[in-house]
């Protein structure tokens, strides 16, 4: 027997699937979730009873996609041969309800608002030779900052983020990031708590003339109730967010400002364990009917819908796309084709203060707690003659030095034996690490596209990623770095070390996991994937919502403007698309 | 007949010790696990995804909506058609509870309750002509509500409320009758109830009401407010809140002189509603009542265990002047008999229970008890915490508990499960440190109360285990 047609299937039920699905069923369609992984919670799966298990969780990868289930291959330069990740390293995609939302930290950042016009600002600010050096494909976003502002104070709410906001409807604030675009209002909550380490980098930056602020945090300052009337907990300063579940409550994901009001509606279904293998679309191409999934048992069936909402992670949303044959394949040789196109990352890099005399408790942390600066993101200073554009935040961020992760060690100490383990335990309680967190430009040889060799469980081939960092990366990293070690040096400690990224990018050890583009948003379906609803220019009921859509990356983490996007496009669909479907842009 | 009653009495009481010893090994099925044949997340390291014993339950928790039909709008209440105010009126009961086996049909029934003396099956109440109320007449109905007396002539079982019923006025019984006439008739067997003899006897059920049951209409008190008077209405009648929260004689009947003084059933314990200091509601202002019986918790406490079900299926769902009128009638009771004193608990239960509250209890429940309002509920002067008997809370330690959720809160905060963490006198310390710290005070919890409800409930737990 078939099954009933739904207004939307969800893919992926993580925070864009949340966020779309609250928005379209309370728009009144009927709206059925698919989730590869399992149902997962704080009370069952991350309780605080055995929560901060670094074995489990961070080593183990408890709560990360299985890459024996599936994986993507890797090469640096398309005249190699790329070869499949068996071990996650650099970045680490979730699997299971709430998918990456569970084990990020809640760094909410907004992109600065040249951001959104990265080609067209820097063209005329520093010329062509800037936005074309190595075959440099940046484009501008067809949105504005301001017509986003809405939609990020909105997540900002639903997360009861902590934060100072630093501008106010153009009205600079004391405290807060005087760089960023202004808001309509200040953040739901007040800064977290900041522990010793933060405010040393804060005295130090300011002695210098830079402009400290406290990191904008989904880690809660108090207790909060957000405008769905989905309660969260006040932060314990645990230290165990990234990589982990918040046992007790206070970090927002899916589960803790979504699900509690989006389950139990009658027009919502959710089906775990359920792997969408790819849209099915018409003959001619330009229109979906539906997904065919295998269910848990094994089971292949189809379940036809109106519209196709993409909400996986970045590469897997672009995998759909080219397994299911939405839009034409990007062609690195021509610049041609669009899906797979201007894939992006960031670049990062970090330096370690060392005290003799401060005992700085790094353990006590959280996620997004530490004070930053953002003097050097974006376009926020002159790159005249620097030989690169963009830029990045940086700043002392106090995640929490969970101990078999962080074992921070001066230059010249033994890599193993008593000599290092002497110096981890003199060094551990006495250091502050600054990171810098860098943007990645788009260039024509960084992108995706299916493995011609290799296949998953299910047989369908993987995701290649190719991507390397290019001079303007390592020029930009190597700026901020020298920033740090400034900030660094003048913090007064005993020394400091410098971790410089230097030479191709590696994947094997953590860095972020912001995988950018692949199914980029335009305004000319010749250059993008996607219109700016996330709209398939060429399957118009199918919308791809995630950070696939940015046509380049920012010097910020990518949730913020992921889930402004995000309901900027459940809007439309909500107020025009149900109204009258077919294409929203018509270019 | 008098002189026969202790020979009956002691029949009796010698059944209440069989049908215990029964019940006592009785287990919750575990739910069905939901595993996936490939795991996609997780599964990468050959470890069982953490708790997926309780998954199903957790999921089915979150996505609840409870009974299929519409939560009855409150201004119901004063509708003029008897249907809607038979609805509202089965919500101010919470018929539905009972009546409904979970994954059945609403009000179908067959829903095992469980009583000290065995296993009685609800019955269904949808109008089905052959296994339900089709065949029975208004008149049939009330004599039921009334009497406790059956379409045919049957004495109910009072785990059937009719002690209670029996005070609510014949237009408000009839419009529920009116109101069960529209639900769609469910053709479900009652099973037959497990009762060890003689209790199997309806019979004997003609003696229990000669001893303990009284019919008559509920009659207002001239001298008191309306709004006292619709609240002491609602709580003898309809709402039939002593049913849970007075305690019963061994025969399983009201013991009035303590009316509402607390009672237990199911092994957990149902707060004293008197205005007592320590396990009552005399901190609680009617406000907090409201918000309670509104929402499932207020600033001071959670609901939990069968309040739980009490306030999602029936509370939750009434109108502002009828929960106002619970509360005033509430706070206008006295406090109970005065509380005895009790030996203060050894220093090496407080000294150990205090540690063992620093590491496993204050990140939630803050370092003095204080909790987070409305999340984690405080400790400090909670009456749950230090209710005479600490069944409750061994339980919620032992199995965790999940907060009901409510329109007006939807969040389903949840503590997890301790059992496989902390030892029988592990427990018991820390128990009796929240008892008897921030101006708490209650009785010692003994190893042994702790190892008794492990082994009665330990596989009921709530929330998870690693």
């Amino acid at each position: 027997m078939a099954a009933a047609a739904v207004d939307a299937v969800i893919v992926g039920f993580g925070w864009t699937g949340a966020i779309m699905a609250e928005a379209l069923t309370a728009a009144g369609l009927n709206v059925l979730a698919f989730e590869r992984g399992g149902w997962r919670n704080s009370s069952n799966n991350f309780a605080v009873t055995f929560d901060q298990d670094e074995l489990r969780y961070f080593w183990r990868h408890h709560l990360f996609q299985n890459v024996a289930h599936s994986t993507l291959t890797f090469r640096n330069k398309p005249d190699q041969r790329a070869l499949p990740m068996r071990h996650l390293g650099s970045f680490l995609p979730g699997a299971g309800v709430g998918g990456g939302g569970v084990h990020w930290n809640g760094q909410v950042w907004r992109f600065l608002p040249s951001d959104f016009a990265a080609r067209s600002h820097n063209l005329e600010r520093y010329g062509a030779n800037a936005v074309n050096a190595a075959e440099m494909t940046i484009q501008d976003y067809p949105v504005t900052y301001a017509e986003l502002e809405p939609y990020y104070d909105k997540f900002e709410y639903l997360c009861g983020v902590s934060g100072k906001a630093g501008n106010l409807g153009g009205s600079i604030q004391p405290g807060g990031n005087p760089f960023e675009g202004p808001r309509s209002r200040e953040y739901p909550n007040p800064p977290l708590r900041m522990t010793y380490g933060p405010t040393l980098f804060a005295e130090a930056a300011k002695s210098l003339g830079y402009h400290p602020f406290p990191h904008p945090a989904a880690n809660m300052s108090r207790p909060y109730t957000n405008p769905l009337g989905v309660q969260l907990a006040e932060c314990t300063y645990c230290g165990f967010c990234e990589k982990f579940g918040c046992g007790n409550d206070s970090k927002s994901s899916p589960q803790t400002t979504i699900l509690p009001v989006l389950m139990p509606r009658p027009n919502f279904a959710l089906r775990t364990y359920c792997e969408v293998m790819k849209v099915e679309l018409t003959r001619d191409r330009r229109h979906a009917t539906g997904v065919s999934y295998i269910d848990e048992n094994g089971v292949l069936s189809f379940q036809p819908a109106n519209m196709v909402i993409l909400s996986a992670f970045m590469p897997e949303n672009v995998r759909l796309m080219l397994l299911s044959g939405i839009g034409p394949p990007y062609d690195p040789r021509t610049g041609k084709g669009t899906v797979g196109k201007n894939y992006s990352y960031q670049i990062v890099s970090s330096v370690n203060v060392f005290y003799d005399d401060k005992i700085t408790n790094p353990f006590i942390g959280a996620g997004a707690l530490g004070m930053m600066i953002d003097d050097f993101n974006g376009d926020n200073f002159d790159h005249k003659g620097k030989g690169f554009i963009g830029g990045g935040f940086l700043g002392a961020l106090n995640t929490g030095a969970r101990p078999i992760e962080t074992h921070p060690v001066p230059d010249n100490t033994p890599k193993w034996g008593a000599g290092f383990k002497r110096a981890m335990a003199d060094n551990y309680l006495k250091t502050v690490p600054i990171i810098t967190h860098g943007a990645v430009m788009s260039h024509r040889t960084n992108y995706v596209d299916l493995d011609p060799t290799w296949r998953d469980v299910r047989g369908r081939p993987l995701l290649r990623m190719t991507f390397d960092f290019t001079d303007n990366e390592h020029r930009m990293s190597d700026f901020l770095t020298d920033k740090a070690a400034e900030i660094g040096r003048a913090m007064g400690g005993r020394e400091i070390k410098v971790n410089k990224r230097s030479g191709s990018y590696d994947i094997t050890p953590y860095q972020t996991t912001h995988t950018t583009g692949g199914a980029i948003i335009g305004s000319d379906p010749a250059t993008s994937a996607l219109n700016r609803y996330l709209q398939s220019w060429d399957v118009p009921n199918v919308f791809v919502p995630g950070a696939n859509a940015f046509p380049q990356n920012a010097g910020y983490n990518p949730m913020g403007t992921v889930a402004a996007l995000c309901y900027l496009s459940a809007e439309a669909i909500a107020n025009q698309y149900v109204k009258s479907p077919g294409p929203l842009v018509h270019a | 007949m008098h002189d026969r009653l202790p020979a009956i009495a002691l029949c009796i009481a010698l059944a209440t010790f069989v049908a215990a010893c029964a019940t006592a090994g009785y287990q919750q099925e575990a739910p069905a696990v939901p595993q996936g044949v490939l795991d996609p997340g997780g599964g990468a390291i050959g470890l069982p995804p953490a708790n997926a014993d309780d998954a199903t339950a957790d999921a089915a928790a979150w996505g609840r909506s409870a009974d299929a039909s519409a939560p009855p709008d409150a201004s119901y209440q004063n509708s003029a058609d008897p249907v809607a105010r038979g609805q509202y009126l089965a919500v101010t009961g919470d018929c539905v509870s009972c009546h409904t086996n979970p994954g059945g049909q609403p009000f179908a029934g067959a829903r095992p309750i469980r009583t000290p003396f065995g296993i009685i099956y609800s019955a269904n109440i949808t109008p089905d002509p052959v296994t339900g109320i089709g065949r029975w007449t208004e008149a049939d109905f009330y004599r039921a509500m009334h009497k406790g007396v059956a379409h045919g002539g049957k004495n109910l079982y009072p785990v059937f409320p009719y002690t209670y019923f029996t005070r609510m006025s014949r237009p408000d019984v009839d419009a529920i009758w009116a109101y069960l006439l529209t639900l769609p008739p469910a053709y479900q067997v009652k099973p037959a109830n497990k009762l060890p003899f003689p209790l199997n006897i309806r019979f004997i059920l003609k003696l229990w009401n000669a001893l303990f049951f009284r019919s008559g209409e509920f009659r207002p008190n001239p001298a008191m407010t309306a709004e006292w008077n619709r609240g002491a209405y609602l709580v003898w009648g309809p709402g039939h809140c002593g049913a849970c929260h007075t305690p019963k004689n061994f025969l399983g009947a009201d013991r009035n002189k303590r009316a509402l003084q607390g009672g237990t059933l199911d092994n957990w314990v149902a707060l004293d509603l008197t205005g007592d200091a320590r396990g009552g509601l005399a901190n609680w202002t009617g406000g907090d009542i409201v918000e309670y019986l509104r929402s499932g918790r207020n600033a001071r406490a959670a609901a939990s265990g069968s309040m739980q079900e009490v306030v999602y299926n029936s509370t939750s769902r009434m109108s502002d002047s009828d929960l106002a009128a619970i509360a005033s009638y509430l706070k206008q009771l006295p406090p109970g008999r005065r509380r005895g004193t009790f030996k203060l608990p050894s220093e090496d239960a407080l000294r150990a229970g205090a540690a063992i509250y620093a590491d496993t209890c204050s990140a939630c429940h803050g370092a003095n008890g204080e909790g987070e309002p409305r999340y984690f509920p405080p400790l400090a002067g909670d009456a749950a915490v230090q209710a005479k008997d600490p069944t409750t809370i061994i339980r919620i330690i032992l199995g965790g508990s999940r907060s009901i959720p409510t329109p007006a809160r939807p969040t389903p905060a949840a503590m997890p499960a301790f059992d496989w963490k902390l030892d029988d006198s592990e427990v018991a310390s820390v128990a009796t440190y929240i008892r008897n710290s921030w101006g708490n005070g209650a009785p010692e919890v003994s190893r042994r109360h702790v190892a008794k409800l492990r082994r009665l409930v330990g596989h009921a737990a709530q929330t998870a285990q690693p």
